[in-house]
């Protein structure tokens, strides 16, 4: 009886506690999930699914930005004569465009369908606009290389040659088309989902997903060697586009609904991205320390897209973020 | 309705695949007991794998939530608040203050929706409409991209991990499909003991719940509500639910969106970026080289 009694009063101490803290501390005892539930929605549950994308999902986004801007420098190589140019950033391009892929494909759940990818073309899903725009991007860039190469080192002779060249032009121009979508698609990718951290953002992301895959593609072309005014000047300009996106982040918050990216380990990943990407390579420009910028600026881009997919599993489980964003 | 026998619409066989009639289910937590029958059948049924045995501690549900391997989901939500005209006494010893609580159980389920997020987000075709109107992965064809997963509003649709069999795929609630093109009831409805769970044509269900509610709402029970958001884009739901007191209690999305609905401004802005790149890069080569 005195043990009954004694047990009782245990329980009735833990319920004044879980009223008055909303939760008890200690081994075994979930009172938030006890007699009455203090965590949001049902016992602080996810409502919508986390993303189960791993490390080479974020890689990819950066990646296909860096290779996908890349073709834009190439062709104004060609316009310009400025030979050396155009072959680095048709590697880096030809590179990006034979990483990518294998990096979706890792992956998938199924790597050995991978092809299914491209059995239905659905212009309402970005995952199949996106993995067409690979395909052909891929299509256009890697030939686009080897047939430069050809030219280059004039393995052919005569009006082959020429031809040749030709070609490697116009594979350039189809890898720069292809390739805006490859460096933008991404941001639509993970703006059009049913997260709150992303969704919320779904017209700032392809903006900075494609302003960082252009200035990644001149930050790589300035440490090949290509250390160049209108690379410096892409430089800034980019720099420049980032610190705006960074403040229009800052001030553009939605309180509970987007917190994960602008507190905890995801925000700070976000925040640190965006200074790497932004203030900090304008500053180095400025103090004439080109390389400098250059790694900064493909630092932050790498950590911000790390940060993007870590804010959407952050957000993901979060259910007070669901139901503040449809409040 | 209760009493129906094998006159019930979760009993009887029917010819809805044959006849192209859209069905559904309604589900009704006001006489759902918590037995998990709908659990067990479904697993059984579909030879579903088990996922993970965890203790929760969140009341009598150690199931979670709604996954790759879980395809039907007994909530049990309890809440300070009394069920209809219940008489709220004391909960605990020496405290003569009135503790309302109430008990509820609720089975949760993919809600087949009527404009469904992963079925637009599928990049492979896996995803499916059938011809009574539900959402259906095609195993075979799913190569595990996952975009499925951050695409349903719910959070219903998973991807299956190692080492379970048909690991890698995306998995949820099939309706039964197979069931259905043979004349039965999906197996969740077949067991219910209260038909908590019921199936049956999708208008029939609709008139059905609004009656239910009506009843409910005469009997005191104020909070009653259904849960079919037809007024947002997700455009109601096939399997929908009656709910007492607001959705959030029981992890259910209050306005859920399908995330097409994006697709128009993110694409604007994705164009705009790609001209602003050709321009920059223009205007840079163009004034400073």
């Amino acid at each position: 009886m005195s043990a009954d009694r004694n047990f009782e009063e245990r329980l009735e101490s833990w319920r004044k506690e879980a009223k008055h803290g909303g939760a008890v501390s200690g081994r075994g005892v979930n009172v938030a999930g006890g007699p009455i539930p203090r965590r949001p929605g049902y016992y602080g549950e996810a409502v919508v699914r986390p993303p189960v994308w791993t490390w080479e999902i974020p890689l990819y986004f950066f990646a296909g930005g860096a290779a996908g801007m890349a073709p834009l420098f190439a062709c104004a190589g060609l316009f310009l004569g400025l030979t050396d140019l155009a072959r680095a950033a048709l590697w880096i391009t030809a590179a990006g465009a034979i990483i990518s892929p294998i990096l979706l494909i890792m992956d998938l759940g199924r790597p050995r369908l991978f092809l299914n990818m491209l059995r239905v073309f659905k212009y309402q899903s970005p995952m199949s606009v996106g993995a067409w725009i690979l395909a052909m991007f891929g299509t256009f860039a890697v030939p686009a290389c080897i047939a430069f190469e050809l030219h280059l080192h004039h393995v052919l002779s005569g009006s082959l040659d020429t031809f040749v060249a030709v070609v490697a032009e116009v594979l350039t121009f189809g890898a720069a088309y292809w390739g805006l979508g490859l460096a933008t698609y991404t941001g639509v990718l993970i703006g059009a989902t049913a997260i709150p951290a992303w969704f919320l953002h779904h017209v700032l992301l392809p903006i900075h997903f494609g302003t960082a895959g252009l200035g990644c593609a001149a930050a790589i072309l300035e440490l090949l060697g290509f250390q160049i005014r209108p690379l410096f000047f892409l430089g800034m300009f980019v720099a420049t586009i980032e610190t705006l996106l960074w403040l229009w982040l800052e001030f553009d918050k939605h309180g509970p609904a987007d917190r994960a990216l602008h507190a905890g380990g995801s925000g700070w990943l976000i925040r640190s991205g965006e200074i790497l990407s932004g203030p900090l390579p304008i500053i180095f420009r400025l103090t004439n320390l080109v390389p400098l910028a250059a790694v900064s600026f493909l630092l932050g881009a790498l950590l911000s897209r790390f940060g993007w997919i870590a804010a959407g599993r952050v957000s993901g489980k979060d259910p007070e973020a669901v139901f503040a964003s449809q409040g | 309705m209760i009493g129906e026998g094998t006159q019930s619409t979760n009993q009887r066989k029917h010819s809805f695949a044959q006849d192209h009639v859209e069905v559904g289910f309604f589900t009704d937590p006001s006489v759902c007991i918590g037995c998990k029958a709908c659990e067990v059948a479904c697993k059984e049924w579909n030879e579903v794998p088990d996922d993970g045995f965890t203790w929760t501690g969140n009341s009598y549900d150690n199931t979670g939530h709604l996954g790759a391997s879980t395809w039907r989901h007994v909530l049990f939500v309890e809440q300070d608040r009394t069920k209809g005209n219940q008489i709220a006494g004391p909960m605990s010893l020496g405290n003569d203050s009135e503790d309302p609580f109430r008990w509820i159980f609720l089975s949760d389920v993919c809600k087949h929706c009527e404009n469904a997020g992963c079925l637009e987000a599928c990049p492979t075709g896996s995803i499916v409409r059938t011809e009574v109107g539900s959402v259906l992965v095609q195993n075979d064809v799913c190569n595990g991209c996952g975009y499925c997963v951050v695409a349903c509003p719910f959070g219903v649709i998973d991807r299956r991990p190692e080492p379970l069999p048909d690991a890698g795929g995306a998995f949820k609630c099939t309706f039964c499909y197979d069931r259905q093109k043979s004349g039965l009831t999906p197996a969740c409805a077949k067991v219910c003991p209260t038909e908590s769970i019921v199936f049956g044509r999708l208008d029939d269900l609709r008139a059905r719940g609004a009656a239910r509610v009506r009843t409910l709402q005469g009997q005191g029970y104020d909070d009653a509500q259904l849960y079919d958001p037809q007024e947002t884009s997700v455009g109601g739901i096939h399997a929908f639910f009656l709910l007492l007191g607001e959705a959030e209690a029981y992890g259910l999305p209050p306005r859920p969106q399908i995330p097409t609905i994006y697709l128009k401004s993110s694409w604007a802005a994705a164009v705009v970026t790609a001209i602003g790149a050709i321009a920059a890069v223009g205007a840079a080569f163009s004034f400073f080289a």
